[in-house]
């Protein structure tokens, strides 16, 4: 296990830089999430820490060692793809021990390890099985048994639930999160999916167009985003006038900060909400989309602006439907403040 | 019953849809094979009044004449040489068509890689003989780059003809080991070397047996056809390009014995079939 770190890494593509000056720390066994569209330079930086991709300029360290110049094979890492990449011509077993045929460890060492990787992806007894006769679920924990069974140094996740469907999804999730513990493996994991980034992590990274836009722990990231691009990019934000009447701008903001709510954050009323610390405001109902838990809202404000609450639906306050006049309110200390661009 | 009809319906689609490639190789396989069939086993051709009759003398001469057996097993020889030759070099070519080079280059080069079909193989034989010939393009060539003297001359020799059968069939290979190669998720050899494989063990435990297919494909498509070579043995060979497909060329052209060029002909599809058999548990599990 190591830490790896990465410092002012360039790589460009013809004129596009894929990736832009990104320094980042990877801490020894945590789980960081690189987070952002497509095309914002976090599959390339995953790629650039397997070795994958060299980087033109910048350096990247697996523990002590400066790995900027190591091809992939001599790097000592494990990764899982997107599709799992399981070797078809192969059982799980021999897919399992192949990194291990490589370090030539021997038949019984093989077996042995072999034996305990698939015991802690709890696929104990289809070792003789081929890849195709294996469910999605079960190929990707067989991608994650053959990733980490040569213990490497760091463990590196490309979408690596992306194929599987929800439910399925959210059981590993929370499997992925049990083994990276039970190991202590340093792991990032690349994905699209702020939500199974928010589950699975201890640190977030969002990128866009190659350059790191903010990273850190989840929950400071959501409740403080860096600019508007995390603010939005990272669950939504509804982006508030500059002070109307009612809008409370919190103590200390910057000049120039924009204003924003998370749409979770705010309560829906018929009269005028009482109280201190208040930001409120006037507007229509002008859709209500039930989901499940969960309702969303779409309210038009006075001013013509648009505001999204996500609410339980027993909060909606009864009898509330289309076109309705309603009071928004939320917490002061809720209100996000935006640092102004650059 | 309304869907036993839809099914009979779509059944009876399918075979209005199949029936045209199926009259079609029973015209143009069976029906020749059959007479072919006939041929064999009869001691005069049965037209303008010959007097005729059923015979298994035809097939008695193979047996009888050693000559015959020598000169299959020096064509099944010939076969084995020239696929092993075009799977040597069409192997490495279709790995860097499908794996090394993107964009217009590989299109550029595919081209290239069929445009032997594109001329006529006689033509392509003949020109050989002008390269390979003493004092022709290759002889002259290598003395104008080399400081010595060289003679040679390949021309009527089996050399010849394993290159002129090598770049007739060669296009096979690549195209078939192509396909398989092309496959090949890029994410199987990525992962590969995320576990510290390097290229020998990438190519011989995932590569190769993922590409076999192709492979056995190619190397069936060019042995079988190369067996019963007649024409760049007869050209390019000369006096050493006497095979069992020129014999069988002779008793159809020269000799006029076609009931012992049909029965020389089954002869050798028999021995063909046979080492395909034999080979097919190969197959299979390429397959698998």
């Amino acid at each position: 296990m190591a830490r790896v770190s990465v410092e002012g890494i360039v790589k460009r593509y013809g004129t596009v830089a894929a990736l832009d000056e990104v320094s980042l720390d990877f801490e020894d066994g945590g789980l960081f999430a690189l987070l952002g569209p497509s095309g914002s330079g976090k599959t390339t930086l995953l790629r650039a820490i397997a070795g994958f991709v060299f980087p033109d300029r910048g350096r990247i360290r697996i523990g002590d060692q400066p790995v900027e110049r190591v091809p992939v094979e001599k790097r000592d890492i494990g990764m899982m793809f997107q599709n799992y990449a399981l070797f078809p011509n192969m059982s799980v077993a021999d897919n399992v021990g192949f990194g291990l045929r490589v370090r030539k460890v021997g038949a019984a060492e093989e077996r042995r390890r072999v034996g305990e990787a698939l015991e802690l992806v709890q696929l104990e007894g289809f070792g003789g099985r081929k890849p195709h006769e294996l469910s999605g679920g079960q190929r990707q924990r067989v991608a994650l048994a053959r990733a980490i069974v040569t213990n490497p140094r760091v463990l590196l996740l490309d979408e690596p639930l992306s194929a599987l469907d929800k439910a399925l999804r959210v059981d590993m999730q929370f499997e992925l999160r049990r083994i990276q513990r039970e190991i202590g493996i340093t792991t990032i994991l690349v994905t699209h999916d702020q939500e199974e980034a928010l589950t699975l992590s201890d640190r977030i990274g969002i990128l866009r167009d190659g350059r790191l836009v903010q990273a850190g722990p989840p929950r400071e990231v959501y409740n403080a985003p860096a600019d508007l691009f995390a603010a939005t990019f990272l669950g939504e934000a509804n982006i508030l006038p500059g002070g109307g009447a009612g809008i409370v701008v919190p103590e200390g903001v910057a000049p120039g900060a924009v204003l924003a709510v998370r749409p979770e954050a705010i309560a829906m009323t018929r009269t005028e909400p009482e109280g201190a610390g208040l930001s409120k405001c006037v507007g229509v109902l002008e859709r209500r989309v039930f989901a499940g838990a969960m309702a969303t809202c779409l309210v038009r404000r006075e001013d013509g602006g648009e505001m999204k609450v996500v609410s339980r639906d027993q909060d909606i306050p009864a009898g509330l439907t289309e076109g309705d006049r309603l009071w928004l309110s939320w917490p002061v200390d809720k209100t996000l403040a935006i640092p102004p661009e650059g | 019953m309304a869907g036993g009809t839809a099914i009979s319906g779509a059944r009876a689609g399918l075979i209005a849809l199949l029936s045209p490639a199926y009259l079609w190789l029973t015209a143009a396989i069976f029906l020749p094979l059959s007479a072919m069939l006939f041929f064999s086993l009869v001691t005069e051709l049965p037209f303008g009044g010959a007097e005729w009759a059923f015979t298994l003398e035809n097939y008695r001469a193979f047996f009888e004449t050693p000559t015959y057996a020598t000169l299959l097993w020096k064509s099944v020889r010939l076969g084995l040489i020239v696929t092993v030759v075009c799977l040597l070099v069409g192997f490495p070519c279709a790995y860097v068509l499908a794996k090394a080079i993107r964009g217009r280059a590989r299109e550029a080069l595919f081209l290239l890689v069929i445009l032997p079909f594109w001329s006529n193989s006689l033509v392509r034989i003949f020109s050989w003989a002008i390269v390979l010939r003493g004092n022709g393009v290759l002889d002259l060539g290598l003395n104008a780059l080399l400081p010595f003297e060289v003679d040679v001359s390949l021309m009527f020799t089996t050399h010849a003809i394993v290159i002129g059968l090598v770049h007739s069939y060669l296009p096979y290979v690549i195209l078939t080991s192509y396909l398989a190669l092309q496959a090949i998720d890029d994410n199987l050899i990525d992962a590969a070397r995320s576990m510290g494989a390097g290229k020998p063990t990438i190519l011989w435990r995932l590569v190769l047996p993922l590409s076999l297919p192709g492979l056995v494909a190619g190397a069936v498509l060019i042995f079988v056809p190369v067996v019963g070579a007649f024409m760049e043995p007869r050209i390019l060979g000369g006096r050493v390009g006497t095979y069992y497909g020129t014999v069988i060329e002779d008793q159809f052209v020269a000799v006029y014995n076609w009931p012992l060029g049909a029965a020389l002909s089954f002869i050798l599809l028999a021995v063909v079939l046979f080492i395909l058999a034999v080979a097919s548990p190969m197959l299979k599990r390429a397959q698998a």
